[in-house]
């Protein structure tokens, strides 16, 4: 579904990523730790092409075709889809707009918001005055109505609170089509610093992120564990 | 009146304090009456544009005026009275009342020559305690070349009523230059209502001078919605509301576009003299090439009183020139008054934060671009607030 390969990256002349190389196959959902700062954010913002990052050498290729050098618009339609985690405010856009465009004109969006109990903010102009939660379900919400084959989750826990953190999860596992045993089309890369997702659904693979490299890939579960004993100096240590 | 055309007599050279100066003798004042069938169905469609619709359906009233002739005027509801200026000023001697009480006659030449030398205009009002649920609509049309219109318009809101009123400007689309000088004055009486949605449909060449000023009593509410999408020579207005009673309220909401030729010199200046009082004023202005000022004044003279001056302004071309001044004056202490500007082109993070949804750069400039336009005006009729989104989405096109 996705490969990345030796790909840099530089923001406003700064290089974030250097050489980040993997795979993701098709029906997989891969988990992407690393601390603040390691460049997690810009790699998934590169994978949706904004053109803030500067790929400066490398490549994405994405169901087989080189997309390195495609525009957000043309990623969206060949099915990659993101979750923000701090997406700008659009005045004067609202809620219900932005679902039609994510639906393509369909009224699927409209039905999402009521299935999730977030009706009342059809008529709200799009991330203005939400909360951290709420930005979180209004983004969610306007992936499920695009619904892409590789989903691209930034911290989708941030900010949300106990009572909500179900409903986001429910939200992921239905993108990620985490009910069908078999025959899953749908693959997610996904931020997460709280481990917070795979008490949700599980992934596959787990990568570590550091100073700009992935450094460690494995058992997703085992290696959140590993973070939270020994914290992500080990992980530089040990370089497996 | 003597002494006002004396007034006016000595202004009839005096400069407006801001604007391009006009020459008035330029312009000229004979043009030949009209009917509505004298106009042909390109005319006709212009009119309709502005959203004029003679069969009165959906409306309270009308009134179309061409150059200096008034074509149609009628009421279609008993608390309502639409009368062409020159019958009203016969019918009532009280209207010396609200002649020039709201804007001096001799503010500058154009409010001089609109009272040397009148053409006529609507005076509209509501009857105490009538709730005027439809709006009211004006037209205000020049169709001769080179022609210069005189217009005083008085528009009363009387103790408890409700207003809406719309007026469409706009000049015969084979018209090249043209003049319009539009005086207004309006009351708004203890507990009434009065909303006036102003869409201007001018052409490339066309000078336009309203000068407006309002009076607002206790607990009265007035909004004004003023939009121009479409080029014009130079248009310069600065509307003075006078907040009077307590409680008193004014919106100001305009919707400005400027392309390459086009000057347009907004403002509006609110006085609040009572506790409690409410203003905002809030303007987006968008150049495509032309130039925008967008003035604000906000006058806070007693405790009690809160006020707010929003301009946002996007420049969408290499040569577009937006410049807001916004002013603030508290002249007590327990004042709350505030401004924001904010001058600036679109965010590309946005555009991209929508191209990621699945629009291309053009579709997610324009959604952008609409949402910026898309003022949501609290208290506006359902029907008024999907005239001003349809010439938002009408102009829009020509935008991008």
């Amino acid at each position: 579904m996705l490969e990345l390969k030796d790909l840099w990256v530089e923001v406003e002349g700064r290089p974030i990523l250097k050489g980040v190389n993997f795979k993701i196959e098709q029906g997989e959902t891969h988990i992407l730790f690393g601390k603040n700062g390691s460049g997690k954010t810009t790699l998934l913002l590169t994978l949706m092409g904004f053109s803030r990052y500067k790929i400066i050498n490398g490549a994405i290729i994405f169901k087989g075709q080189d997309v390195t050098a495609f525009s957000p618009h043309e990623r969206a339609s060949l099915g990659i889809g993101i979750s923000f985690q701090r997406p700008p405010t659009l005045h004067g856009v609202r809620l219900r707009d932005m679902l039609t465009i994510c639906g393509n004109g369909s009224g699927r969006g409209e039905v999402l918001a009521t299935q999730y109990n977030f009706a009342d903010f059809l008529d709200r102009e799009v991330n203005l005055g939400f909360s951290g939660g709420e930005i979180k379900k209004s983004e969610l919400l306007q992936l499920l109505t695009q619904d892409p084959d590789l989903v691209l989750l930034d911290e989708p826990e941030s900010g949300v609170d106990v009572e909500n953190l179900n409903v986001i999860g429910q939200m992921i596992k239905e993108l990620l089509q985490k009910k069908l045993k078999r025959h899953r089309q749908k693959s997610g890369l996904i931020i997460s610093h709280t481990g917070f997702i795979l008490n949700y659904l599980e992934a596959d693979k787990g990568h570590i992120l550091l100073d700009g490299k992935i450094h460690c890939q494995g058992n997703p579960r085992e290696m959140f564990e590993e973070i939270q004993k020994c914290g992500y100096e080990e992980c530089a240590r040990c370089r497996r | 009146m003597q002494k006002i055309e004396e007034k006016a007599k000595k202004a009839q050279k005096k400069k407006a304090t801001y604007g391009e100066d006009i020459e008035l003798e330029k312009f000229v004042r004979q043009a030949e009456p009209v009917s509505y069938a004298n106009l042909d169905p390109e005319e006709q469609k212009r009119l309709h544009q502005t959203g004029l619709d003679l069969n009165g359906q959906g409306h309270s009233g009308a009134f179309f005026q061409s150059d200096c002739s008034v074509v149609h005027c009628q009421s279609t509801y008993k608390g309502l009275e639409v009368l062409p200026i020159k019958e009203a000023a016969k019918a009532y001697e009280n209207i010396k009342d609200y002649w020039w009480q709201a804007v001096s006659v001799d503010t500058d030449k154009y409010t001089a020559a609109s009272e040397l030398d009148l053409d006529n205009g609507y005076f509209i009002r509501a009857l105490p305690g009538e709730k005027v649920i439809y709006p009211v609509q004006a037209c205000l049309y020049i169709r001769k070349e080179k022609f210069a219109q005189h217009l005083h318009n008085i528009i009363i809101a009387e103790e408890g009523s409700e207003l809406h009123i719309i007026t469409g400007c706009a000049t015969s689309p084979h018209l090249v230059s043209g003049l319009h000088i539009g005086v207004s004055e309006f009351y708004i009486k203890k507990g009434a209502k009065l909303t006036f949605t102003m869409i201007h449909n001018w052409g490339e060449d066309v000078y336009v001078r309203p000068r407006s000023g309002v009076i607002i009593e206790e607990d009265g509410v007035f909004i004004s919605n003023y939009i121009s999408l479409r080029p014009v020579r130079s248009l310069q207005t600065y509307p003075s509301a006078t907040l009077a009673g307590r409680g008193a309220v004014a919106r100001f909401n305009s919707i400005l576009v400027a392309p390459p030729g086009s000057e347009l010199d907004i403002g509006a200046k609110v006085t609040l003299k009572a506790p409690e009082a409410r203003a905002e004023i809030i303007s987006r202005a968008i150049s495509t090439g032309g130039k925008i000022i967008a003035r604000g004044l906000l006058v806070g003279e007693v405790p009690g009183i809160k006020a707010h001056l929003e301009c946002k302004g996007l420049i969408l071309s290499e040569k577009g020139i937006i410049r807001a001044i916004p002013e603030l004056e508290g002249q007590a202490s327990g004042v709350d008054m505030s401004h924001e500007a904010a001058v600036g082109k679109i965010a590309q993070e946005e555009i991209e934060y929508l191209m990621a949804r699945g629009l291309s750069e053009e579709e997610a400039t324009s959604t952008i671009v609409r949402g910026f336009l898309n003022v949501q005006i609290d208290g506006l009729p359902a029907e008024l607030q999907a005239e001003i989104e349809a010439a938002v989405k009408e102009s829009e096109k020509a935008l991008i």
